[in-house]
């Protein structure tokens, strides 16, 4: 078997489970003022406190959610709504189009109920939106921008945007950026601070923690509108009784991420530009999706179109070889349809419909690429041979 | 009528095919699916996604093209233990079955989109795709029988079960896309309860699930209104026999010959019988009523002959079925170029053209046609008079 979806989920740490088994056993609500609330509280801070460690901010910038959907539609929506009850002019937000759909749907969302008007940023042939084209489009009128959004790297095609940069043109106008940065946790040098950003997404499962947590960094001079009221946890931006076990795995992942990233990316990517070699071997007409220098693009990500295949019939047969990867792209009732990243960089609609994503992580092997490389050229063939439905 | 002696059947199909189960995520293609896997086939379920814009739930008792039956497929599956995809059909669908359907009407025709949608989807796209992918066959829940001659011909009958037959709407299949079909119920003399029975003894949720009816894409049942909403209205005469305008309707191709309800005629007939429709013409867009021996038709020619095997020669003596929940009527037939000439022993009522005429030896279908036009004893009988 060769997992190799692990953007879309990735299998936890043995020190995140161990972490998460203990708590689970324990009782406590962190809201409790008894000795049994104050154990739990402390597991929750500490865990604050190394997650923000890890990720370059303070402990009070990190507010703890249900996942990166959840940080994310309180990102895009609270800032939105306290921004524009700051200043009623402020109404245009500025997104990528390559967004994930937390946010791409979020920001679609507030434009055809909350008034929003909603500019979609240029990016080049690898999904790359520049500093330039932001400073561009808010210079345009300064006073009516509420937020803009551009994710830190794509989940899909990979590409590594240039954070800091979008971040400075921003504040050159006190913009606030939101960056989700679910993807480049673990695999990028991910710092808050130095990175300039007003808020920013991440999420348990894709490094090594548990699913069903995530967390919004946010600079502590914003307090977006909450999505959930209730009894006012997480700087009453974030009502919610706090899930301790989840919140001390996710720090237990986050901090062992942070540590090994180096590390990771090095052999991780090592890996992943034999799968490329690989493939293109196997495959001579295959397009890479993304930006081809690995200085540009998440070092676990590998992304191509085939031309004249169905997305979903490579799955597949690869599925039925054992191998596990993604088209990439978004489904309604596990239809897939090409994916908007994709065909935001230009791709053609045809060649957009047959994409695979493989991701890999820390359980990664040579043989999982091995598996790839013998497997692809006849399944290719195969998949041409059934041609587009 | 032709027997088949020694002609083994698909209860005993050889074990280890790859059978890809087209999958409604109602209860019979979920036993078929769990049918073929039983009997030691490699088989993966895929449910095909005809909608566009699926509704997230099913209305009435409704199958196909919701989500919930994407997911009622996925969780049959699941249970029989084998993969599951959805794969996205809509616009082949739209293509050939959807504005085949709309056009049909339009011209004043009676389609039946489920044979269009076995003939042009299931046992072509789907199909094709499949063969290409490495499988060996698509199986499904339709009741009917393959049988395979002892020169590896294929035939189709019909199911064992006379009233759960479904050979008509597979009446389009050629000999090749029937070498690639399974039906594993096909051969099951069996009541709809008991296939219940067996789903729930198979642990299938779906084993209570309410039968499709009618027209998956129409979800509400309400075949005028969807034409309405896609042809617009269109007023026009309903006349008699005479062309004595005796009401008005609002668009010739809400009427299907030989419907009497709903035709909603100001004054009774002379002689107070019920009047029903005779024609449709959408030319000057106008429903012709009468009463009911005018309906009565002895002949008709149908277009697009499909055989299962090689076309008969000269004329001979067939059953044929004009309906899906037909009954036999006995005809004699002739390929004449590529018109099929049909001359029924018994005049028949209620023949529409853009029905598919589909004929019997016995129990097997030897082919169907479209239904081109159609001769009215009335007609013959004013001639001769």
């Amino acid at each position: 078997m060769a997992y190799l979806d692990h953007a879309a989920t990735t299998p936890m740490l043995p020190e995140a489970v161990q972490a998460m088994t203990a708590q689970l056993a324990l009782t406590g609500n962190a809201s409790s003022l008894h000795a049994a609330g104050r154990r739990a509280r402390r597991t929750v801070e500490e865990a604050r406190e190394s997650l923000a460690a890890a990720l370059g901010a303070r402990p009070s910038e990190v507010v703890f959610t249900a996942g990166g959907t959840e940080a994310d539609n309180l990102a895009v929506k609270g800032l939105y709504w306290s921004r524009r009850a700051a200043d009623p002019a402020r109404t245009r937000i500025l997104a990528s189009p390559v967004e994930h759909h937390a946010v791409l749907d979020a920001v679609h969302w507030l434009g055809e109920h909350e008034g929003a008007t909603v500019e979609y940023l240029p990016v080049d042939a690898y999904g790359r939106v520049h500093a330039d084209a932001l400073r561009e489009a808010i210079a345009r009128n300064p006073g009516d921008v509420a937020l803009a959004t551009v994710m830190w790297a794509n989940n899909e095609i990979g590409t590594v945007m240039p954070v800091r940069e979008l971040a400075a043109a921003a504040a050159e106008f006190d913009v606030p950026l939101h960056a989700d940065a679910v993807q480049a946790v673990g695999q990028l040098d991910v710092d808050f601070a130095a990175s300039g950003l007003a808020a920013m997404t991440v999420s348990g499962h894709k490094i090594g923690g548990p699913y069903g947590i995530g967390a919004l960094l946010l600079g502590r001079r914003y307090a977006p509108v909450p999505l959930l009221h209730g009894g006012g946890q997480e700087r009453h931006v974030r009502s919610g009784t706090l899930d301790v076990p989840a919140v001390a795995a996710f720090a237990v992942a986050g901090e062992l991420a942070a540590a090994r990233r180096a590390d990771f990316a090095r052999e991780v990517g090592a890996l992943r530009d034999s799968l490329i070699a690989s493939v293109r071997e196997a495959v001579p007409d295959a397009v890479l999706g993304g930006d081809p220098d690995p200085a540009g693009r998440l070092p676990a990500n590998a992304h191509f179109s085939f031309p004249g295949c169905e997305g979903d019939s490579l799955l597949l047969l690869l599925d039925a070889q054992g191998i596990e990867c993604s088209t990439g792209s978004a489904c309604t009732a596990g239809v897939a349809q090409p994916s908007h990243v994709v065909l935001a960089t230009g791709t053609d609609a045809e060649l957009a419909r047959g994409t695979l994503r493989f991701s890999l992580g820390h359980t990664s092997t040579e043989a999982d690429v091995a598996a790839v490389a013998e497997a692809i050229g006849p399944v290719v063939e195969r998949a041409r041979s059934a041609g587009l439905s | 009528m032709t027997d088949f002696p020694g002609a083994p059947d698909l209860r005993a199909p050889r074990k280890g095919l790859r059978v890809l189960a087209a999958m409604s995520g109602g209860v019979d293609s979920a036993v078929a699916a769990a049918r073929a896997a039983e009997a030691g086939h490699d088989v993966t379920g895929v449910h095909l996604a005809l909608s566009a814009n699926p509704q997230s739930f099913r209305t009435g008792a409704r199958g196909c093209c919701t989500i919930e039956d994407s997911r009622d497929a996925r969780r049959a599956a699941d249970v029989i233990g084998i993969p599951f995809y959805c794969w996205d059909l809509a616009e082949r669908f739209r293509e050939d079955v959807v504005e085949d359907f709309v056009a049909e009407y339009e011209a004043g025709r009676t389609p039946n989109p489920c044979l269009r949608c076995n003939e042009k989807i299931k046992f072509a796209a789907l199909l094709d795709k499949a063969l290409a992918l490495g499988f060996d066959a698509v199986c499904t829940g339709h009741y009917a029988t393959v049988v395979v001659n002892e020169n590896g011909t294929r035939e189709l009958h019909r199911a064992s079960d006379m009233a759960k037959d479904q050979s008509y709407v597979l009446g389009v299949l050629d000999d090749r896309q029937l070498a690639h079909a399974m039906f594993p119920l096909g051969d099951t003399v069996t009541t709809k309860d008991e296939i219940r029975a067996e789903a729930e003894r198979r642990g299938l949720a779906v084993a209570k699930k309410p039968d499709s009816h009618d027209i998956c894409f129409i979800a509400d049942g309400d075949t005028r209104g969807f034409l309405a909403k896609r042809l617009g209205k269109a007023e026009g005469d309903i006349v008699d026999e005479t062309g004595a305008k005796v009401g008005t309707h609002e668009g010739a191709y809400g009427f299907t010959i030989g419907q009497r309800k709903g035709l909603r005629i100001g004054h009774p007939a002379a002689d107070g019988k019920p009047r029903y429709v005779l024609d449709i013409s959408p030319v000057n867009n106008t429903v012709t009523v009468g009463p009911v021996e005018a309906l009565d038709v002895i002949a008709l020619t149908a277009i697009r002959p499909r055989w299962c095997g090689v076309a008969p020669e000269g004329s001979g003596t067939y059953t044929a079925q004009l309906r899906a929940h037909g009954g036999e009527t006995e005809v004699t037939a002739e390929l004449v170029g590529d018109e099929l000439q049909v001359t029924f022993t018994e005049p028949v009522r209620g023949v529409a053209p853009g029905q598919a005429i589909v004929l019997y030896d016995g129990t097997r279908v030897v082919g169907s046609a479209t239904i081109a036009t159609t001769e009215r004893a009335a007609a013959q009988a004013a001639q001769s008079a």
